[in-house]
């Protein structure tokens, strides 16, 4: 288990209050001043060097990221965009970042702003947040009294005006260019890429979008320095991080961990074990709904980070751990997760929202054992045809749970699903839309 | 993508009042010159807080006429995010959070709860109109499942009859205390604490 002494999120649990004064004890906001001074190159390497990437999902690097802002400000102002949409089912670690640990990620905000020559940063908050996203604003409100935002903020020189955006319950617009759209005040539909947002971002200015806990945990890298945050985890995969491990579980909670930490490891001894025992474990999505899931056989040995779940064909995501015991009927707790994603696409792209509803039409009938045996493969059918087929990685999003329940779960599926097709195998149907579906060689 | 439709019965005009408006005044200023647009979606939520928890179609069109932006795209904005209602739903508004992680801790005894002390159906008004209840996706306190939001707040780690607690309060006129239900502190393990021990009692 991960010393207390590296944790970096020491008020996780709010023993003790997410005021400055409070704060400052932890370490937050004490020689921010020195940290700027050494550069905009040195932060950009030293997070580099810490191996960093998004806690947001995708897992791309920080530093990198960071390095993609124009050097020199030209004629469009830069921007800095916090993603605190967090709206993936299974995840709830930004929530306790704004409301117990506000400073680390002001202060974050200050220091990348600083290496991104932004002024301005918009934290986009989901609406449901509202409460959390006061406590936020009464900690922002805390800073500008106290000189730490404003002008030349905490004495950097440098001057910073962070606002918080609502969103409004669209889970799309934790997508980045949909959240941009949001800001600026459209539907949350997400843009083409490239141009990135690097480059071409709010307002067509160049944009850094980041997420809350990659920037919260920002300023401790570079106080105790990038090796440190290296040599915790495996290589490329460094650090810590929050996760969420809900469902079937005794003790549900967050917590701050090792990356690569072994899944068994946090079930048992953080979350005190499966509900009816681990011989009770069905299967466990590891990184938020959008990860395809992991069957219990494989769940003994896994190590939670980015390449790890990667070779299992699922990903770390966001951390969310939802353990799923064998009293729940699996096949329906995927097919809420597909009505979760027919609910929430924006509807920009046709493969995707025809298709996820399609994928939860289907997947309610085998759970009812109402589907055809021909169903089964139809629905990896359609799974593949909106992976890869839509503006944003929504698409992929939606269908690989489906995907994962497929891969682990089809014995499961057909033995519930006896029914003869409908339509009979024959060629040249005339009438018949799919029949793309029945002659494979033209699919 | 969900369906939503504003409701037949709308008022004939909308203004924000003096509170409202200098709160507006105060969020389009956040944005830069010119980009007055950015503030349709916290001019809608004014507009929904100062109308009984709902946004006239006639609030859209003074908030066009306010932003100077065309009254489609702000009705674009209002249909497309699903935390706009569009129709009365009562002074409190309840929402359960029915997504995976919620379902599989029983989230269905809270819809249960709900339609034996509010109504029948979803989006429908009690009997004395004070409030509703509808199902809705995952609203982010996962480890604290199930759980529903009443307004703005959030109430977790619930079962039936700790949501029928709740309800009975609210049908009676008080506001209950929000949080966990099972009197555990925020998002640590309950009982089971093995992080961060030197602070937990300091």
């Amino acid at each position: 288990m991960l010393k207390d002494q590296d944790r970096i999120f020491q008020n996780l649990y709010n023993d003790k209050g997410s005021d400055v004064a409070s704060s400052q004890e932890r370490g937050d906001w004490v020689n921010t001043k020195e940290i700027t001074d050494k550069g905009r190159e040195w932060i950009i390497n030293e997070i580099k060097d810490s191996q960093l990437r998004g806690r947001g999902g995708a897992g791309f690097p920080t530093g990198l990221k960071w390095s993609f802002a124009p050097k020199e400000v030209g004629s469009r102002p830069h921007y800095l965009v916090i993603n605190a949409d967090e709206s993936e089912p299974g995840t709830c670690k930004d929530r306790d970042i704004l409301r117990f640990e506000p400073h680390k990620l002001i202060e974050g905000c200050l220091i990348a702003s600083y290496a991104v020559q932004a002024h301005v940063c918009y934290i986009y908050i989901r609406g449901e947040y509202f409460v959390d996203g006061q406590k936020l604003q009464a900690a922002i409100d805390e800073a500008y009294e106290k000189k730490l935002l404003g002008k030349n903020a905490a004495g950097t020189g440098w001057d910073l005006d962070i606002y918080i955006h609502y969103g409004a319950g669209a889970y799309i617009c934790g997508e980045e260019t949909a959240l941009l759209e949001s800001i600026e005040g459209k539907k949350g539909q997400p843009r083409l890429k490239p141009p990135f947002p690097a480059l071409i971002g709010l307002y067509g200015c160049p944009t850094i979008i980041n997420n809350v806990e990659t920037i919260a945990v920002v300023p401790t890298i570079l106080r105790r320095g990038g090796k440190w945050f290296a040599s915790l985890g495996r290589e490329k995969n460094t650090g810590t991080k929050i996760f969420c491990i809900s469902g079937n579980v005794k003790t549900p909670c967050n917590v701050e961990e090792e990356m690569n930490i072994p899944l068994k490891e946090l079930i048992e001894v953080h979350a005190g074990g499966v509900i009816g025992g681990w011989d009770n474990l069905q299967a466990v999505i590891p990184g938020g709904s959008s990860m395809p899931l992991i069957p219990k056989e494989k769940c003994e040995t896994l190590t939670m980070d980015f390449d790890s779940l990667m070779a299992e064909k699922s990903g770390l995501g966001t951390a969310g751990i939802v353990v799923i015991n064998k009293d729940q009927d699996i096949i329906k707790c995927m097919a809420r997760i597909a009505r979760f994603y027919k609910h929430e696409s924006c509807g920009q792209c046709t493969p995707c929202r025809e298709g996820s509803g399609w994928m939860w039409r289907m997947l309610e009938r085998m759970a009812k054992g109402d589907a055809t045996k021909d169903e089964v493969e139809m629905l990896g059918d359609v799974t593949n045809q909106i992976a890869g087929h839509t503006i944003c990685a929504f698409g992929e999003g939606s269908s690989w749970p489906v995907q994962g329940l497929l891969r682990h779960f089809k014995k499961e599926i057909e033995k519930r699903n006896n029914l003869d097709p409908i339509v009979q195998k024959k060629n040249n149907i005339p009438y018949l839309v799919d029949q793309h579906l029945l002659d494979k060689k033209n699919a | 993508m969900s369906l939503r439709r504003p409701a037949k019965d709308q008022p004939d005009s909308f203004e924000f009042n003096a509170s409202s408006l200098e709160a507006a005044n105060s969020i389009v200023a956040k944005y830069p010159e010119g980009k007055q647009q950015s503030a349709v979606m916290a001019l809608l939520y004014i507009a929904q807080r100062q109308n009984n928890n709902w946004i006239p179609i006639a609030a859209m069109k003074y908030i066009a006429k306010f932003l100077d932006m065309p009254y489609i795209k702000v009705y674009e904005v209002a249909t497309f995010y699903t935390m706009y209602n569009l129709s009365p739903v009562g002074k409190y508004f309840i929402q359960v959070c029915t997504t995976t992680p919620c379902m599989i801790r029983g989230a269905n005894q809270l819809v249960e709860a709900c339609k034996e002390k509010i109504s029948e159906n979803e989006c429908e008004l009690s009997n004395d109109k004070s409030c509703s209840w509808m199902e809705v996706e995952c609203l982010g306190a996962c480890v604290n499942a199930p759980m529903m939001q009443i307004n703005d707040e959030y109430y977790e780690d619930l079962d039936k009859e700790k949501t029928l607690d709740i309800l009975n309060k609210i049908l009676n006129g008080e506001t209950p205390k929000p949080g966990s239900y099972r009197g555990r502190v925020n998002n640590e393990p309950e009982n089971n604490r093995k992080t961060l021990m030197d602070l937990k009692n300091a």
